[in-house]
């Protein structure tokens, strides 16, 4: 399963559901398929390593884990040709991808593009954030996949949102050590989420999620409605402070310090290709404006699965497979009616996967101190700007994080903003009075993921290209 | 940021970019009430897609009043930077160290040399220094050129600075001194009335005695509102950025810079591409290409970013500076190289501006020299 | 601090981090042989020179960025270790071979 082709009817990228089900689906039904992901194996987050984990006791990451493997048989059957530990750093307006690969660089063309970049955990800027010892729950979870590793020592929780259960649960059938689970969820979104209530209680996640919740919190010790987080330490966090609603503060020790609240579709790669994004006030984040068939306003390509809008990884793979019938019509192969035809059943597998999500979305919208953090607080991690001197730039007249960006550097780092971009709007829009979707986000360029100047000296150039730069010289 | 309605001014910039931040902060300084009209967050804007030099070698051909003017400009950027750095606390990093401008062959080092000669040939130029240094030279100012290097013309009145950090100071510098800087405040209409100007804007209608033209690109619509001409076009040019590496070059080498912060800034192209700011992978790929050859050791640095960006380029690639005819309080000010003229913008433009008259030296870069009948 | 779960084992794989021999396991990410070797900060940063450690472990933060076999800055979460690796945690910006 190597690349060996020059060009592909369609390239797919990002190897998780949502990947794999339209890589899948595409090559079965007769397109060249290509999928590309920077990961050595399939999987994406939620199946991460999912076809070589060390873990021998399938009980530990529990069913829905296990369900990863039924995408990537397929998949190894299906004839896409897969190109693992493959960056795709830019796709063109001509649909030329720009990949590297085992640093070598180099252009690959083809006809229609799915993008299935998937969600990256949200930024959590706390003061202390920074401190080594302080890391993603998502990222202690790949930890756990891919290598079977805990922390060890005091370990502390803290955020919101399903998967910050999920760990635990997963940590504690692992019989890894959890302290404290700090629950930062806002008091007033039970209350805001209860109109969706029933919804959520006919959903697949009411079973599942209410056990698992009621498996932690029997065994943790959890303390609710917290605010004002700090990770404390020096060179490395040794404990956290913080207060439950407006009581007093508390420490506890902890040699880990495990965020989550949430995560957010990685958009960057849509972003630098042109695709229009929108804000999303539920999920308070950017996103890609699609179709329902996942089309972006850029010809030619999609987006499908959590990159276009947080649905779950049940969703991220039927939202794959209509994404992959619109390629099969756009490029010729079937017509409307079959489309719609062939569809029709992955989208009612994809309403029953959403069902039950607005109330979650809702329940776990972060709380605004954690979005919107106060001045001393790094927001960009690369080049270490505080939320004060956002604040400072605005006062100057920055309107957006464009502005910001060149006064301060703050998102110029090797990230790219991703680390830093849904904060920074959000403070800008806060000190401006206005609304997120008014502020506006980062305009990103290729390379999206860096590659060496060598290797962007060795692709091939046209006649026109050398002029360019020649003409004057 | 109050609403603009009934606003009187002195001086009402349109465009907050590099020219129109330098010339309303030199307004400023001088006591006009300066008010400094900005489109928002996403915008054509060269001034933060720039390659930050502050260069005076080879400018000039054909024009040998902006080989004066571009000195003069250099020269006075030290006490420029100092200025900035006193009122405002922000250091821009002008270091001006002398610049090389590297050639990959014998035949591109002999045309270097010939262009700098035609240059300093000209009747009236302004002399300045300059050496053509042949490889051996060359190696023993920067021991690590490549082996496709030939050489490099130099000349030691080049420099660079930080040029986000300046744009950054000139703002702090125009808040400190009352102007009212006004961003999401695109000019819609110009109109000359009552001896002044009343400008028209999303956000409500300013009233000013004079008016500067810094537009950039939009000086060509607005231009005519005032009986002003602005003949200029964009010519894109991409620019390359590593991460942070060690410092190991101080000198500007014509396309490639080490930032005062650590990365390697490599530019540069010229292509006619309309407002299109969109990456070219095949140009960059050029860019970078040239850049190993010059400096093998950059090979194994991660790019970062890259960017394209819009010069302001008249047809002969020289500034425009002009004032009215018909509404003399109008002023046009435009050019491609914002950075290194940015001192004369705020400490010699100025003043003119401010005293409502641009005086004879200005002649030579009225937009008048296109209306000639071109010989064919 | 992280340890691996006594059921988790794969094939050792040897490598060294800073000069001196370590040992991980097949599958493993440089950033995570990094961790399970007790090793707490992998770099400081070029800005301020604060210490820094994987924070996300898939490639969005870059603070795992490590020297691998002579080349700076590379993502250690995203470079899978093979046997015999010379990995060095950094200090501040890429040095460049002069
Ligand atoms: C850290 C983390 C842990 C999670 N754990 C769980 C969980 O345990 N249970 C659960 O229900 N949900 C979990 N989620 C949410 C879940 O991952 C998503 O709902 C689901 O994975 C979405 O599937 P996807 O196919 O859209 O994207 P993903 O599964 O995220 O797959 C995207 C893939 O794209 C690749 N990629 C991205 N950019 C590029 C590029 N430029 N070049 C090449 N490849 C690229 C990535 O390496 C990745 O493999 C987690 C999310 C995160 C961020
Ligand atoms: S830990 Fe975030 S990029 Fe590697």
């Amino acid at each position: 399963m190597s690349a060996t082709k020059d060009q592909y009817d369609l390239a797919v990228i990002g190897a998780g559901p949502a990947g794999l089900a339209a890589a899948t689906l595409a090559a079965q039904r007769g397109l060249s398929t290509v999928l590309l992901d920077e990961q050595e194996a399939p999987g994406g987050q939620i199946y991460r390593a999912i076809t070589r984990t060390p873990l021998r006791n399938p009980g530990v990451l529990g069913p829905d884990y296990w369900h990863g493997a039924e995408l990537t048989g397929p998949f190894r059957d299906s004839g896409a040709d897969h190109l693992p530990g493959t960056t795709v750093w830019s796709v063109s307006r001509d649909l030329e991808i720009g990949l590297s690969r085992q640093g070598a660089a180099r252009i690959l063309p083809v006809k229609h593009v799915i993008l299935a970049t998937g969600a990256l955990e949200r930024p959590f800027p706390i003061p202390g954030w920074t401190l080594p010892g302080v890391m993603g729950a998502g990222a202690a979870q790949i930890l756990l996949k891919a290598s079977g590793l805990v922390a060890q020592g005091n370990v502390v929780l803290a955020g919101s949102g399903p998967l910050l259960w999920l760990l635990a649960w997963q940590y504690l059938r692992a019989g890894a050590r959890i302290d404290a689970i700090l629950d930062t969820t806002p008091r007033e979104n039970w209350r805001a989420a209860l109109p969706q209530l029933g919804a959520f209680l006919r959903s697949d996640y009411v079973g599942k999620g209410v056990r698992l919740l009621f498996e932690v919190r029997r065994k943790v010790k959890v303390y609710s409605g917290v605010s004002e987080l700090k990770a404390l330490g020096d060179g490395r966090v040794q404990m956290v402070s913080f207060r439950q609603g407006d009581g007093e503060e508390w420490r506890l020790p902890a040699d880990t310090l495990l965020l989550h609240q949430g995560v957010i579709p990685n958009i960057n790669l849509a972003n630098a290709i042109g695709c229009a994004q929108t804000w999303d006030e539920t999920q308070r984040c950017w996103t890609p404006q699609v179709d329902a068939w996942g089309a972006t306003t850029v010809p030619g390509v999609a987006v499908a699965g959590d990159g276009a809008g947080i649905g779950g990884a049940l969703a991220a793979e039927h939202r794959g497979r209509l994404a992959a019938l619109d390629a099969l019509l756009r490029l010729g192969r079937i017509d409307r009616v079959e489309r719609d035809r062939s569809a029709a059943p992955h989208r009612d597998a994809l309403e029953r996967a959403q069902q039950g999500r607005d109330f979650l979305d809702t329940l776990y919208s972060p709380a605004k101190p954690f979005r919107v953090p106060p001045d001393d607080t790094i927001v960009c991690r690369c080049e270490e700007v505080t939320a004060g001197q956002v604040r400072e730039a605005v006062a100057l007249g920055c309107s957006g994080p464009n502005q910001t960006k060149s006064f301060l550097r703050c998102g110029m780092g090797p990230c790219q903003g991703r680390l830093c971009g849904p904060t920074v709007t959000e403070v800008i829009a806060e000190a401006r009075g206005v609304s997120p979707a008014e502020v506006g986000y980062y305009r990103l360029r290729p390379p999206v993921k860096p590659i060496t100047l060598a290797e962007l000296a060795s692709l091939p150039k046209s006649e026109a290209d050398v002029a360019a730069v020649l003409g004057r010289h | 940021m109050s609403d603009l309605s009934g606003s009187e001014y002195d001086v009402a910039v349109v465009g907050g970019g590099l020219v129109g931040s330098a010339t309303a902060w030199g307004l400023a300084r001088l006591g006009q009430k300066v008010a400094l009209l900005d489109e928002g967050d996403v915008a054509v804007r060269p001034s933060r897609g720039n390659f930050a030099l502050v260069w005076v070698q080879g400018k000039g051909l054909g024009m040998p009043e902006y080989a004066g003017w571009t000195k003069r400009s250099a020269d006075g950027w030290t006490e420029f930077a100092a200025l900035l750095r006193d009122q405002t606390g922000i250091d821009v990093a002008y270091d001006r160290p002398g610049g090389f401008f590297p050639a990959l062959s014998e035949a591109e080092l002999e045309a270097r040399a010939q262009q700098l000669q035609r240059l300093h040939n000209q009747p009236g130029v302004v002399r300045y220094d300059y050496e053509i240094l042949d490889r051996a030279a060359l190696r023993q100012e920067l021991p690590f050129i490549g082996p496709d290097v030939a050489g490099a013309s130099y000349c030691p009145l080049d420099g660079h600075c930080n040029s986000l950090r300046l744009l950054r100071a000139l703002h702090a510098g125009l808040q400190h001194s009352g102007v009212a800087y006004r961003p999401n405040r695109r000019v819609e209409r110009i109109e000359a009335r009552d001896g002044g100007f009343r400008l028209a804007t999303g956000g409500g209608e300013v009233g000013a005695g004079k008016v500067v033209l810094a537009a950039g690109h939009d000086n060509i619509r607005l231009a005519p509102m005032v009986g002003l001409d602005a003949p200029v076009r964009p010519e894109r040019g991409h620019i390359i950025v590593t991460e942070k590496t060690i410092p190991f070059l101080r000198h500007p080498v014509g396309f490639i810079r080490q930032t005062d912060e650590g990365g390697v800034m490599i530019g540069d192209s010229f292509e006619d591409a309309g407002l299109d700011v969109g990456v070219r992978v095949g140009v960059v790929s050029t860019i970078a290409e040239r850049a190993v050859r010059i400096f093998p050791l950059l090979g194994p640095l991660n790019v970062v970013r890259t960017w394209a960006a819009q010069r302001v380029m008249s047809r002969d690639g020289f500034p425009i500076y002009e004032q009215s005819a018909t509404a003399p309080g109008a002023f046009l000010a435009t050019c491609h190289s914002g950075v290194t003229l940015a001192a004369n913008h705020a400490l010699a433009l100025a003043p003119h501006i401010a005293a409502g008259r641009l005086p004879q030296e200005f002649d030579v870069f009225s937009a008048r020299r296109f209306h000639v009948p071109e010989a064919a | 601090m992280f340890q691996r779960l006594p059921n988790a084992a794969a094939e050792r794989v040897p490598f060294t981090i800073d000069g001196r021999p370590a040992e991980a396991q097949a599958g493993d990410s440089v950033a995570a042989a990094l961790l399970a070797n007790g090793v707490q900060t992998c770099r400081a940063t070029p800005v301020s020179g604060a210490p820094r450690a994987p924070y996300c472990m898939m490639g969005v933060c870059f603070d795992c960025l490590v020297t691998i076999d002579g080349v700076g800055n590379r993502q250690g979460c995203q470079v899978r270790l093979e046997p015999g690796m010379r990995v060095e945690t950094q200090d501040g910006k890429r040095e460049i071979g002069l």
